[in-house]
């Protein structure tokens, strides 16, 4: 069965993204798949669903430094990614929710393809 | 300031160079992807290294760490003279059971990270927040460290 899968980036892309990490889990009733976006907000986060692909976009709130930078290692820069979507997946009751910096994502299988017990009769 | 990470000095940009600046901003680019990836999450050598920033303005230094997931009881900062320290845990318990892994690229475990300020900074007045998965802390300097504005008197 196809899974979730990253697509390629585009190359006619000029922005920098950073690559959140995630962790993607399958059960039997669909997947889940937890995404690192610490400081996006919700209003700064855009999930698109087209053609078989999902996009996750994390956009930063771009705030004054809030004085002279002694030291940075966090980048300004906003958050992508894309993965290829299991056709198992029922688009339309995919549901996100953000916590302290991590998104998480319920995507559920269609009911036709959930694996059914069949009743044998006598 | 001492601190552990080592870090890419920032670049001044040559406008003027025209190609050459194009080919020096494909070699960086060529190096540096792969670099910052290394260097953001070098787990392999060290577990996980939140990014952290530190800025200074008058009368306070502030912290910025990028913690997401944490739950605010899980983080620890606590202040040993001029040394901030910043340590906790994440642990993997959004997990679904009986679930197939196809990724896994979140570091769950202990991390820490020591910052340590050039000037004494007030330990009572410390104030620590977490939002949206970044934790702010911030140090106010003691009125000693703070800089004085001398009037110069003319005879």
């Amino acid at each position: 069965m196809k899974t979730l899968n990253q697509t390629e980036a585009s190359t006619a892309d000029t922005e920098n993204y950073l690559t959140p990490d995630v962790n993607i889990y399958e059960t039997k009733d669909g997947y889940v798949l937890e995404a690192e976006l610490p400081g996006v907000t919700k209003d700064g986060l855009e999930i698109t669903v087209a053609d078989q692909k999902l996009s996750i976009i994390g956009r930063t709130v771009a705030t004054a430094t809030p004085g002279e930078v002694l030291f940075r290692e966090r980048s300004a820069a906003n958050y992508r990614r894309r993965f290829g979507l299991d056709p198992a997946i029922d688009t339309a009751r995919i549901t996100a929710r953000l916590d302290q910096g991590v998104l998480f994502l319920t995507l559920p299988k269609s009911e036709a393809v959930k694996p059914r017990q069949i009743a044998v009769s006598e | 300031m001492n601190l552990l990470k080592w870090y890419r000095p920032t670049t001044t940009e040559w406008t003027s160079f025209g190609r050459l600046t194009e080919l020096q901003s494909e070699i960086e680019r060529l190096f540096d992807a792969p670099l910052t990836e290394l260097t953001r999450s070098s787990r392999l050598l060290s577990g996980w290294t939140p990014a952290l920033d530190v800025y200074e303005n008058q009368d306070r230094y502030i912290v910025k760490a990028e913690l997401p997931g944490l739950k605010k009881e899980a983080i620890e900062a606590s202040l040993q003279n001029d040394t901030l320290t910043i340590s906790g845990e994440r642990k993997n318990e959004s997990a679904p059971k009986d679930a197939a892994t196809h990724r896994s690229e979140r570091f769950f475990g202990r991390f820490q990270r020591t910052v340590t300020l050039p000037v004494p900074v007030a330990a009572d007045q410390v104030v620590a927040s977490y939002q949206d998965g970044i934790l702010t802390v911030t140090l106010p300097k003691t009125e000693a460290a703070k800089p004085k504005r001398i009037d110069v008197a003319a005879n």
